[in-house]
């Protein structure tokens, strides 16, 4: 067959438009996906022996869902490969055994954390990347107790699992998406007893209101927001903007939070404080794209770091195509349009073909839509204004601001690198995905107010992870004999493996 | 004041009872439904926390619930460091929760002056 061969990592909304429109375009498609359910996290539903007659009441778009998940498993062109972690990319080159081969994916596929999966090693003819994004979480005090969970946590297990995270809930950060998760909590038979949200009345006003055209115009969106909030205000659940979740407290578990008014900047104001007795905090001030795959394969990042794409969904390199959240964050309707314009042109088309039809004119209505969420809820400095010297900053090596402060100031160094190797700080087993960000914006604050800003150094800072995923060493070690070997490209980390296999002891 | 499983008598989503299956944690016995991940099934039983901190010896639990922080990590059936987030339970689960300690004695660095 000479069709072109098009891998697509990522089942959420964008990965799934991109497979369905590769396949349509005539393209084999491989699609891949590390959870063992198609779906994404916005679709993350019930397991099959579970599956809810009437689930549909749980989600937004679940009958696009279905139909894309109907088309992709009966179409013979396209293989679906659940469970499957992509570990490792290579930039093409001579030892994938073709020139044109967009890169080289390195894929376990089984039991999650398994150690008995099975290797593969997909060099296709175009890759769309469409790896979406997951909640990023500022630290404050006691932001490690059991009954703290990110925003997505709630959501997840309220849809996969129908468990309500507590009884009397609070729900925290910035951004739409906490009206989703207050919505499935209070489905969920939890009570929600606030919504706090950063911004600003005067900013969420210049995001959603400055241009009311624009939520005409992403009519899905706008439903679906509209949707929430009536539905919160039916269930009377409070709203507070201007307002942060400063520190939980409990013994071995929440049991209060302390909420504070925010400036403009995001800083507490001294006495603003109030404590709402919880027994779950839901916290998200948005997301991080997983950019593992693109920095890997060497796509270009935008100053804000998210993947540089043309019209056609191209990233800066051939053949690697990039689409949702990993694009910048724009929601379901941004996904799916931008999933179906990178599949149809990795297949071979163009993105001004007529089968695409209005997919050009959607996504510059989806691009607003992720401007104005960035507008009105995007994170801003003063946010550090509530942190304690002993408040952990990276979970996973329990690495205190404090311990930070003395690095940068016992070393003279502000350097990533440098400081997570002096306070472990990015070095645990997350590989710094919920810190790293974080991290990066301690270490570019100035220590006191007569320093001038300190300029972040541009490059992909905590999201470089060769090593994709933790891999176990007998897996390694069992593939020592089949891995494909590449020479590797002057500009990224080399693989893990060595250039000559070792001879196997077995 | 825990975790709770919506009640299925009044779940809006009317899922399909699947089998009942038992695991044990630390040798207690977690009653779930098969399809719920090994989390899903602590949780819904009230169980909020299970691993142990190295540095504080801090109780965890699940925080991002989709695979991402790796605070959730259980040993099961012998193997360790699985994300009890992402592994579907099946019944006979043998789930030991891990606390990795620090060495006893700190490893002594050469001073670097």
């Amino acid at each position: 067959m000479n069709a072109r061969h098009v891998v697509v990592v990522g089942a959420g909304p964008a990965g799934l438009s991109a497979a369905a429109a590769a396949a349509e375009r005539g393209a084999a498609v491989t699609l891949l996906d590390a959870a063992d359910q198609l779906g994404g996290q916005y679709w993350r539903h019930l397991p099959a022996e579970r599956a809810g007659d009437d689930e549909a009441v749980l989600h937004h778009g679940w009958k696009t869902f279905q139909q894309l998940q109907a088309t992709l498993e009966k179409s013979p062109s396209v293989e679906i490969v659940r469970q499957a972690q992509v570990w490792s990319l290579e930039t093409a080159g001579t030892a994938t055994g073709s020139q044109d081969a967009a890169a080289a994916l390195q894929v376990l596929v089984g039991e999650v954390d398994g150690p008995d999966r099975r290797a593969l090693t997909l060099a296709p003819d175009a890759l769309v990347l469409a790896t979406g994004a997951h909640d990023r979480t500022l630290p404050f005090p006691g932001w490690t107790l059991p009954g703290v969970f990110t925003a997505g946590a709630a959501q997840a297990l309220a849809k996969g699992e129908r468990i309500a995270v507590g009884q009397r809930v609070v729900v925290a950060g910035a951004g739409p998406f906490l009206l989703p998760v207050a919505s499935s909590l209070s489905q969920a038979g939890a009570r929600v007893a606030a919504v706090i949200e950063a911004g600003t009345p005067s900013s969420l006003a210049a995001g959603w209101l400055s241009k009311p055209w624009q939520l005409v115009g992403a009519a899905h969106k706008s439903g679906e927001l509209f949707g929430y909030l009536t539905h919160q205000l039916r269930g009377r659940i409070p709203y507070r903007t201007a307002r942060a979740v400063i520190e939980a407290h409990g013994g071995d578990r929440v049991e209060a939070v302390t909420i504070a008014e925010l400036d403009r900047r995001w800083a507490p104001i001294p006495g603003t404080e109030e404590q709402i007795a919880c027994d779950a905090v839901c916290v998200s001030h948005g997301f991080t794209p997983r950019l593992e795959l693109a920095i890997a394969v060497g796509a270009a990042l935008s100053a804000d770091r998210f993947v540089v794409v043309d019209p056609a969904q191209r990233t800066s390199v051939r053949a690697v195509f990039a689409a949702g959240e990993i694009t910048g964050i724009g929601g379901v309707d941004a996904a799916l349009v931008e999933g179906r314009i990178a599949g149809h042109v990795a297949a071979g088309g163009d993105h001004r073909d007529r089968a695409l039809g209005t997919a050009l004119r959607d996504r510059l209505r989806t691009t607003a839509f992720a401007h104005r969420i960035e507008a009105a809820h995007g994170i801003r400095p003063g946010w550090t204004g509530w942190l304690r010297p002993d408040t952990i900053v990276c979970r996973c090596e329990e690495t205190t601001l404090a311990a930070v402060h003395h690095a940068v100031a016992a070393t003279d160094s502000r350097s990533l690198r440098s400081t997570k190797l002096s306070t472990r700080a990015g070095l645990g087993i997350c590989q710094a995905r919920i810190c790293g960000r974080s991290v990066e914006t301690l270490l570019a604050e100035p220590t006191d107010s007569t320093e001038p800003p300190i300029t972040a150094a541009p490059g992909p800072g905590s999201d470089r992870r060769p090593i994709v995923t933790p891999v176990r060493l007998g897996e390694l070690a069992a593939l020592a004999g089949v891995l494909v070997v590449i020479d590797p490209p002057s500009t990224s980390t080399p693989v893990p493996a060595p250039a000559t296999p070792p001879p196997l002891e077995s | 004041m825990t975790p709770t499983p919506v009640d299925p008598s009044r779940d809006p989503a009317h899922p399909r009872e699947s089998a009942l299956i038992t695991i044990t944690l630390d040798g207690r016995e977690v009653i779930g439904r098969s399809g719920q991940t090994v989390a899903g099934m602590m949780l819904a039983a009230g169980i909020q926390q299970w691993r142990r901190t190295s540095v504080d010896a801090a109780p965890r639990g699940v925080f991002c619930g989709i695979g991402v922080c790796f605070d959730c990590l259980v040993t099961i059936n012998g193997l360790r460091d699985v994300r009890a987030c992402l592994r579907r339970a099946r019944d006979g689960d043998v789930v030991v929760a891990q606390h990795d300690r620090l060495p006893a004695t700190p490893v002594q660095h050469p001073d670097p002056s």
